[in-house]
This record gives C-alpha cells, structure tokens and sequence, in this order.
C-alpha cells in the first residue's frame, strides 16, 4: 500500500475515473505552476473499484475548477486547509470554456485562422451538450 | 451596436417592427430613397453569390447610399493570408455596415467580434444564412398575412439545406405551426431538428412523396435535390420526379397555398408553374431585397 502524505493548503481531487488523472493534470495546466503534485493512480476504491487521486498544494484561488466539471463532474473536489477538508466544492458545467478543446470542423473558421480562440458554450445542460461558438459544431467525446 | 449572425438574433417583437419596416418601404419607396445618402456598405464576399450580393447592393442603393466590397476571396487580401479579424479592422475605416460571406462557418462572427461597424452575415458556409431566412418570413407574413396557424411543407434536400434548418429554427418560435417533411430516406431533416421539435411539442410528419400531402400544405418550399447527394443513381432517378413541382401536382393543392423556393432553381419547379398566381418564388426575391433595406436602417439606426 502506497502512502501519500497530507497536504497542508489546495486540494484533493477524489474519484476520478481510473486513468483520467494524467488528461486532468495537463488540462489543469499543472505542469506551469510550481507546486507539489500527488498522482495517484488505480487506487482502490469501494465506490468506482478503481480510482485515481489528485493532490495539488497549492493556493486555492489558484486554480480554474471550471474545466473539472467539463471534464467529469463527479469528481470530488476537497478543499484543504492548514491540513483539513474545509470545504467539498459541487461541480456546476461551466457556462463557456476556452482553449481546453478545440473544434475539429474542417468548416469552421477556427481551422484556418490558427490565432482564433476554441471557445464552446454550454448548449444544452441536461444533455451536458457543449458547441463551438463559430460554427455551433456539437462537441464529442471522440474528437478529444 | 448589433450584428446579424442567426434569424434568432432577433426576438419576435423585433422581427415584426423589422417586418413592418419593409412592407412600408414596399408602400412607400420614396420615403426611403435618401436616408442612407453619405453611408457605404461594404459587400465582402469570400466566395460568389450574384443573387444575394446584388440583393444587399440593390437594398442600399436605393436606400441612396453607395457600395464598396469585393466578390471573391482571389480579389481580396485574404489571397495574401489577411485574417478575416484583420480585414474587418481595415473595412471599419472604410464603411458604415458590412455584409460578409465566408465559405467557411463562423467568419462573419469573427468580423463581428473585431468591428467597429456592424457586420451582416450574408451566408457563412453551411451554418447559417440569415437574410435568407428574413426573407423567407417577411415573404410568408406579407402575402398571408401572419406567422402562426398554418402547415408548411418543406421538399427536396432536408438534409444539407441550410436555408431550411434556419427557417424551421425562426418558425417555431410561432404558434401553430405544423411541419411536413417531404424528403427521400437520404435526404431526411437531421435528428437534432426533430429531436427539437418533439420537446417543444411541435407537430411534424415526415414524408416520401410530395402528392401524398399537398392538400394540407398551406405553404410549400421548394429546395433542390441534388443528383451528387445520392449513393447511385439508380435511386436518383427512381426518385426525383417525386420532387418535381409541375401543374398536375399543383392541381391538388389548396388554391391559397403559396409556393416558396431560396433559388436558383434548376428543374425541381417546373417553368409552367410560373404563371400559377400561388407561385411566389420571384416576390420572395423581391422581398428579399425589402427586407435587407429595412434591417440596412436598422442596424445603422436610422430609423
């Protein structure tokens, strides 16, 4: 059994589906910030059987939770502070993201003017359907 | 300051002030003939379009304004790589209003993000064609009179046909509508549309053949069925008669029921249907033009 240690101030990143920690990692741009970074992969877990983990120490404005909830929003988001759960944050699909996918029309405007952000909106929030705001292409899972 | 990106830019209640815009400038086109002296539109056509660039420049025209632009993307500096943000910047200086057609989706919102004067969408590949639809609704609202209780059929291509996507789209937002779908299985309106119109409760019926429901139909509009949308040609030739407008099937129609079509045609109306006085398809251009003159005051606040 591997053990990680507490953290005093960030956040613990619970339930993750099993080998998503890694795409959480890049898509929360932890590589570009200078803090400590615990992944845990294939923990066992009750609930999911397996799950990964993610410890972040960092300062808890830091970070943009709004691509958590994009990416899977039952992720269990603890905050921690001076080394305790002050607060277990719900997850609410943002209402636009920018720059986290990009739109793989090859009619979009996005495909040849290369300076163009790839921003999607929430279209649809019980069908958790997001779309390109130029050309309105529905985003799926399989163009990741 | 507004833009025209999507029919949907407009609420209702904006819609029927627009609409009552045009049909004065149809009453009264004197009124009109100077109040755009000293402004330019800039027509930036990316690809060509004749009908609907004329249109736009027709409209300020005789608004008595004047025209700047270009009608391919070869004549323009997106030849030398300009982005189209860049472009807009640029056209900014140099007129009041622009309509822009791009060939690819989004452009014109680009332009618009960037634009010191508003931008018209004038077609942005197949995602949307505003102008279109505006004409489409001032058409059917001038010639019977409203926008709701009534059935429409929509024939040919429901697939690909952007103007019919968009039309639908404006149409639901008026009560009693019913739509009738009059497609071969290949050519069949997207699931996200009847999808849509099933939650919203919207009545709908899809169809083969066009005879089967003409008696219904209060309006019918025409699209075209295009023989390279086909797998074989066996099943194009098995099929496009059925969407061929001609007098025996206009026989069967109700003798009010109003005929639209975006144009150009090729067959898919038969020339002889031409004198049919329900056949409004050459009024549609004409509005088209009423319509884009009232939307040219509007957006530039003139009015």
């Amino acid at each position: 059994m591997l053990n990680v240690g507490k953290i005093e101030e960030g956040f613990v990143l619970d339930h993750i589906a099993a080998g998503k920690s890694l795409s959480l990692y890049e898509h929360l741009q932890l590589d570009k910030q200078d803090c400590t970074v615990a992944i845990i992969k294939n923990a066992r877990s009750n609930k999911m059987g397996k799950k990964d983990i993610l410890k972040v120490e960092c300062d808890i404005n830091t970070l943009d939770l709004d691509i958590l909830a994009f990416i899977d929003h039952n992720i269990t988001v603890n905050v921690i502070k001076n080394g305790e759960i002050v607060e277990k944050k719900e997850l609410v699909l943002p209402r636009q993201i920018k720059n986290v996918i990009r739109c793989h029309n090859p009619r979009c405007i996005t495909s040849i003017e290369q300076e163009l952000p790839h921003i999607f909106y929430l279209a649809d929030a019980d069908k958790e359907i997001y779309r390109c705001k130029y050309c309105e292409e529905k985003y799926t899972e399989t163009a990741k | 300051m507004r833009h025209l990106m999507s029919p949907l830019d407009f609420s209702t209640k904006e819609l029927e002030k627009l609409f009552d815009l045009a049909n004065d400038i149809e009453k009264n086109p004197k009124k009109y003939e100077h109040i755009c002296e000293g402004r330019i539109l800039a027509t930036c056509f990316y690809e060509p379009s004749t009908r609907t660039r004329l249109s736009f420049e027709s409209a300020m025209t005789r608004l008595g304004g004047k025209v700047i632009g270009f009608s391919d993307a070869a004549s323009s500096s997106a030849s030398k790589g300009e982005s189209v943000s860049d472009t807009i910047r640029i056209i900014s200086c140099y007129a009041d209003i622009c309509a822009m057609r791009h060939p690819k989706e989004g452009a014109p919102m680009v332009a618009s993000e960037k634009s010191r004067i508003p931008v018209i969408n004038a077609g942005d590949g197949g995602h949307q064609h505003p102008t279109q639809t505006l004409t489409d609704l001032l058409t059917i609202r001038s010639l019977k009179g409203k926008l709701d209780n009534f059935t429409i059929g929509l024939c040919g291509d429901l697939k690909f046909g952007r103007t019919v996507h968009s039309l639908i789209n404006a149409l639901v937002r008026y009560s009693n509508i019913r739509f009738i779908f009059i497609s071969p299985e290949e050519l069949k309106v997207p699931d996200y549309i009847t999808d849509m119109l099933t939650e919203k409760q919207i009545p709908y019926e899809e169809v083969i053949r066009l005879e089967d429901v003409m008696p219904h139909l209060d309006i019918l509009y025409m699209t075209r069925v295009q023989k390279e949308r086909f797998f074989n040609e066996e099943d194009y030739v098995r099929l496009k008669d059925f969407y061929i407008l001609d007098t025996t099937k206009m026989a069967l129609a109700k003798k009010d029921m109003l005929v639209l079509h975006p144009l150009p045609r090729v067959n898919e109306i038969s020339v002889e249907v031409d004198e049919d006085p329900r056949a409004a398809y050459f009024k549609q251009a004409q509005y088209g033009v009423y319509v884009r003159m009232a939307l040219i005051l509007t957006l530039l606040e003139l009015v």
